[in-house]
């Protein structure tokens, strides 16, 4: 058997100053990797959780984003009556053609402004897309009206119920907010089709088509016959093989902020290791003793090790309610597919925090091997004669 | 001659430093039976802790045989010597050497932690032995809200807990006061005659030796013969190593 664990707290507990700036130190650097994960994690759920395998993107060939890419009205009324597209209750095909363009507004976080995506979409485009108004109405053909995304709506003033916003040729007015859940629609605004591409000087110059296959088979052959169209030249995709491919936005973030709680995480462990030295040394009559009375020097180097993992983990949780604010702030960051920024929530769950706890054990693992190692290998002559 | 207990043969230890040797224990033969309460007597650096650390298995001799309860130390690997200490061994240290943290009662149980006991029974044989040692009033105190003298008998009742064949004490009185010292000593008389502890036990103090039923005195790492002191010593205790 073990030595008694109440040991190992107690003895956390009495030198309680050193334990909370260790566990402090350790909490820091989980919550920095918590907050990089949460941010990922919500971009990535925010792309992935809104894709629909049914719903299919039609792009110029070779085109990876809807801003880079270039479709006819000629293509569109080619591909609308394409068999396998779902229909609405008036036996409309569910298609829609679509202009996409960035424009700059100013943010909470910046002044200078931050590129927000600008869709022009036609009637069915709502209907594919399932957008459910949170506040206002839609907007009208033939006007100058848009409905934003309610992460729009929260980071940009100029962009909330009953604003004004500049672009085109003339003076826009936000008539409502759409809730699109954690999709990429929250960070977009929406207009009709012909008045965006009208402002734009773009009437032929559009962007992408949407629709809707029936059923998840019939989107698979749907898009092989759009691809295999030697007329449309164009390539079509399923909106959640689109998303996933924008989801490497986060890449660069992820990079970083794991970089980063790496070269902290080097620093906590050697702090976990130096509050673990000092303890073994304070203890070495402990240790002495304790193989005087019989313990082996596995339990000693155990005790010494479950000690510094209970410190890690008490990091560790520190550490998670540090960035438990986080979950569900808006933040955005910029997406290099469409050069426009993506409106999503932190999202801070159980997956993320136990990463957080495992990331802080693994501290207190290396941080506490070596000095519990170093308490087993005491010489027990040596060990009590320290002081 | 009671059983044997304890037997060294030329039981050596020498530290070697850079150009000098020291015999810290040199060719030094003892047999002490059951039921002995036996006092170790000699000047600093005489090697008297050295001799006890042997037979406690926490140093190894550079040369000669030890056996202990009939075990030869020198067989045993450090996982086993570990054990057989627990099994076998109770050890009072001069200066306690309670663990603070843990309160009286846990630190006596702590050698219970090593045997099959079940938590209650545990907790049962480590009151149990405090009671017998005159604290079963200070069951949760830590060891700093206890005096010396508590402290050491806090100690006694870790050591004897396992029911130890042997109980070896390194200047138990070393750190207390006369009266505390003289409860101790009481208390290890009381070991050993009525519960037939065999008792080895290091000290200057010659008034500690006399509880001792006999005496044996080292100098310069030799083991002197049964009734011989060193030469230079006022030493009382010669009656004491017919006891």
């Amino acid at each position: 058997m073990r030595i008694p664990f109440s040991y190992n707290i107690r003895n956390l507990v009495v030198r309680k100053t050193t334990t909370i700036m260790t566990a402090l130190g350790i909490a820091l650097t989980v919550a920095v990797l918590l907050s990089v994960l949460a941010l990922v994690n919500g971009l990535q759920t925010s792309l992935r959780s809104s894709g629909d395998p049914k719903r299919i993107l039609v792009m110029r060939k070779g085109a990876t984003a809807e801003l880079t890419s270039g479709v006819t009205r000629q293509a569109f009324q080619d591909l609308k009556f394409k068999p396998g597209i779902a229909r609405d209750s008036a036996g409309q095909p569910l298609a829609s053609l679509e202009i996409v363009t960035v424009i700059n507004l100013p943010s909470v976080d910046s002044e200078a402004g931050m590129n927000v995506t600008t869709r022009g979409l036609l009637q069915p485009g709502i209907e594919i897309r399932n957008l459910k108004l949170a506040e206002g109405r839609w907007f009208e053909s033939g006007r100058r009206e848009l409905v934003v995304g309610k992460g729009i709506a929260a980071r940009y003033p100029d962009a909330r119920l009953g604003g004004t916003l500049k672009f085109g040729k003339g003076e826009w007015t936000v008539v409502g907010v759409v809730d699109a859940g954690t999709g990429p629609i929250n960070s977009e605004i929406l207009g009709d089709l012909n008045q965006v591409a009208g402002d734009l000087n773009r009437m032929e110059g559009l962007s992408a088509m949407w629709l809707v296959a029936e059923d998840e088979i019939t989107a698979k052959s749907l898009i092989n016959s759009i691809n295999d169209d030697v007329k449309l030249t164009a390539q079509a995709k399923s909106e959640v093989e689109y998303l996933e491919a924008q989801t490497s936005s986060a890449a660069p973030i992820q990079f970083i902020g794991i970089f980063v709680s790496l070269i902290m995480a080097v620093g906590s462990s050697f702090a976990a290791m130096n509050t673990m030295y000092a303890a073994v040394s304070r203890r070495a009559r402990e240790v002495g003793t304790l193989r005087v009375l019989g313990f082996s020097k596995g339990s000693i180097l155990t005790s010494f090790f479950l000690e510094s993992l209970v410190l890690a983990l008490v990091g560790g949780v520190l550490g998670c309610l540090l960035a438990l604010p986080l979950n569900g702030l808006t933040t955005g960051v910029g997406n290099n597919l469409t050069f426009s920024e993506i409106a999503f929530n932190f999202r801070v769950g159980p997956d993320t925090m136990a990463t957080g706890i495992v990331f802080a054990l693994v501290m207190g693992a290396l941080g506490g091997l070596f000095p519990a190692r170093s308490a087993a290998r005491k010489e027990i002559l040596t060990a009590l004669r320290e002081i | 001659m009671p059983e044997t207990v304890i037997q060294t043969r030329k039981l050596t230890k020498e530290y070697v430093r850079e150009d000098y040797h020291v015999f810290a224990l040199k060719e030094a033969d003892i047999e002490i039976g059951r039921g002995e309460f036996v006092a170790l007597m000699g000047p600093s650096g005489s090697g008297k802790s050295t001799l006890l650390h042997c037979i406690a298995a926490m140093d190894r001799p550079t040369s000669g045989e030890i056996l202990v309860l009939g075990q030869d130390l020198s067989s045993l690997n450090e996982r086993d010597i570990a054990h057989w200490r627990n099994v076998h061994i109770g050890f009072i240290f001069q200066s306690f050497n309670l663990i603070p943290v843990l309160s009286a009662l846990e630190n006596v149980e702590l050698p219970l932690n090593l045997t099959a006991l079940k938590k209650q029974e545990r907790r049962e044989h480590a009151r149990n032995a405090l009671e017998l040692v005159g604290l079963g009033d200070r069951l949760h105190n830590l060891p700093r809200q206890l005096s010396g003298g508590q402290e050491q008998r806090v100690a006694i009742a870790r050591a004897i807990v396992t029911d130890p064949d042997l109980i070896l004490a390194d200047e138990p009185t070393g750190n207390l006061d006369a009266a505390s010292a003289q409860e101790v000593l009481n208390m290890l008389s009381r070991l050993n005659k009525e519960f037939g502890k065999t008792i080895v036990m290091v000290t200057h103090d010659p008034h500690a030796a006399r509880f001792a039923s006999k005496i044996r005195y080292l100098e310069k790492g030799e083991l002197l013969p049964d009734g011989r002191t060193p030469a230079d010593w006022n030493l009382p205790a010669a009656e004491a190593t017919s006891g």
